[in-house]
């Protein structure tokens, strides 16, 4: 029920106060989403889009959150390890 | 696609296994909040990959599922009008009142349709001005804004058949009367990242620090879920209880400010009653006074209904942690997807369906009685 799914804005077809409106590509299928949640939201940008409304900007740089956290995770254990040989 | 693909990526997936495997210690017992993730859980298996130690209990956070049967039976009436055009979010259509569902209304007559957002309703109702439109706005805090929004445009169109029959539910309150409970299992929670998308996390802050329990802000794919897992065991080994957030491509600490106001500008907080488990104070949002013009409730008179919940399913302990499907005896037998019993076997993301159509009758782990006696 709460599924949200990320699209990518093609273009702002109304931008009315209470329906600035897009056109959003979900993997090929485009739907209209509207964009008064995310004001800062433009053409090119993913956002998070749930029954028709867009939630959030996709942040494209925190996408990497989750493989940066698993490598210094693993960078952290293996020196560990190798710290324990040494001692 | 996109920020979807990447996030199923099982090689990942069995690293951070592995990690979560080198820290558990001891037991624990943490509860996904919402049924989105209980779905990616049991649909993926990762559940079976954790280690025995730790225990996944799923949680109430799936609005079909907890959406009342009086309010499913409010529904059913407006719905068999002939004026009434009625529209709903698929997932609703097979969940039993006390009696019929929406479905059946359909199947004699009712014009109900499915639709996607609610700002299709609201196009329903300009493009039909001589019929009432009547939109299900059900959901938690994610839905809220669009369902809001609705309102807010039928307003501005100056729009006299739109209404909207609310029953709204917030998590955090949810949160608090599964841990005052007193048999509560549960050690930490995984937070539903689209509800933290709208309403940010820091609702969360005073619980985790009064309950000593690690909330982890989670997302939905895979590699969201058992990072947030990670996390949520990591806190609990090292004794920290803490918000953490490990959904930040979506969420921030304060939310969609401007998702908030459209909220705040049209619903109020307001006590409400969950299925399965009763009145939550404070626990769902209505319309305010300024927009009972479009409370279906009282456009058609159906405000003061109430009803009694069949008691045969245990929906209400599933929803709470305190079950699993397989404890239920009519699971399977009974009660199946096709003739869902209960709340939580009707929507995709209820945990009975859940289990249902991923495990059938042959449940990975032990059933939740089992492992009780087992000790
Ligand atoms: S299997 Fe059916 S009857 Fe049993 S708890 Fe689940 S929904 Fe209720």
């Amino acid at each position: 029920m709460c599924l949200a799914i990320p699209g990518k804005i093609k273009s702002i077809i109304s931008d009315e106060p209470l329906s600035r409106t897009a056109r959003v590509d979900f993997g090929g299928t485009i739907r209209e989403v509207n964009l008064v949640c995310v004001p800062e939201a433009k053409i090119g940008d993913y956002v998070l889009v749930h029954v028709g409304m867009a939630l959030s900007t996709i942040d494209e740089t925190e996408a990497q959150q989750v493989f940066r956290y698993l490598r210094e995770m693993e960078d952290l254990s293996e020196s560990r390890e190798s710290g324990d040989e040494i001692s | 696609m996109k920020f979807l693909d990447e996030y199923r990526d099982p090689t990942a997936v069995r690293r951070y296994v592995r990690a979560i495997a080198e820290i558990t210690t001891r037991d624990w017992t943490i509860m996904e909040i919402c049924g989105g993730q209980t779905h990616s859980i049991v649909k993926f298996g990762l559940d079976s990959l954790l280690p025995d130690k730790i225990t996944l209990l799923h949680g109430p956070g799936c609005p079909v599922c907890v959406t009342p049967a009086e309010l499913i039976d409010k529904a059913i009436e407006i719905a068999s009008r002939p004026e009434v055009i009625f529209c709903s979010f698929g997932d609703m259509m097979r969940v039993p009142g006390t009696g019929k569902d929406l479905l059946s209304v359909k199947a004699a007559g009712g014009d109900i349709r499915m639709v996607y957002s609610p700002l299709d309703a609201v196009r329903l109702a300009r493009e039909n001005p001589h019929r009432q439109v009547v939109f299900f706005a059900i959901g938690f805090e994610t839905t809220a804004p669009a369902n809001a929004m609705a309102v807010m445009q039928a307003k501005q169109s100056g729009l006299k058949n739109f209404t909207v029959l609310v029953s709204h539910v917030l998590v955090p309150p949810a949160i608090e009367a599964i841990l005052s409970s007193p048999d509560n299992r549960v050690q930490g929670f995984l937070a539903a990242g689209h509800v933290c998308a709208v309403m940010g996390y820091t609702e969360y802050e005073p619980i985790a620090e009064q309950f000593r329990v690690p909330i982890v802000v989670t997302g939905f794919e895979p590699l969201d879920i058992i990072q947030g897992i990670y996390l949520c065991i990591k806190q609990l080994e090292e004794k920290r209880f803490e918000v953490e957030n490990a959904y930040s491509r979506v969420v921030n600490r304060e939310g969609n400010r401007t998702a908030q106001r459209v909220m705040g500008d049209l619903f109020r907080v307001v006590n409400r009653k969950w299925r399965g488990i009763g009145e939550i104070p404070a626990s769902g949002l209505g319309l305010k006074e300024e927009y009972k013009e479009f409370d279906a409730e009282l456009r058609f008179g159906v405000a003061g209904k109430k009803v009694e919940e069949a008691t045969e399913c245990i929906s209400g302990l599933i929803l709470r942690g305190m079950k699993k499907p397989p404890d239920c005896p009519a699971y399977g037998t009974k009660c199946t997807p096709e003739h869902p019993l209960g709340a939580t076997m009707v929507s995709s993301e209820g945990t009975c369906a859940a289990y249902y159509s991923y495990r059938r009758l042959a449940p990975l782990g032990k059933s939740e009685s089992q492992r009780q006696k087992n000790g």
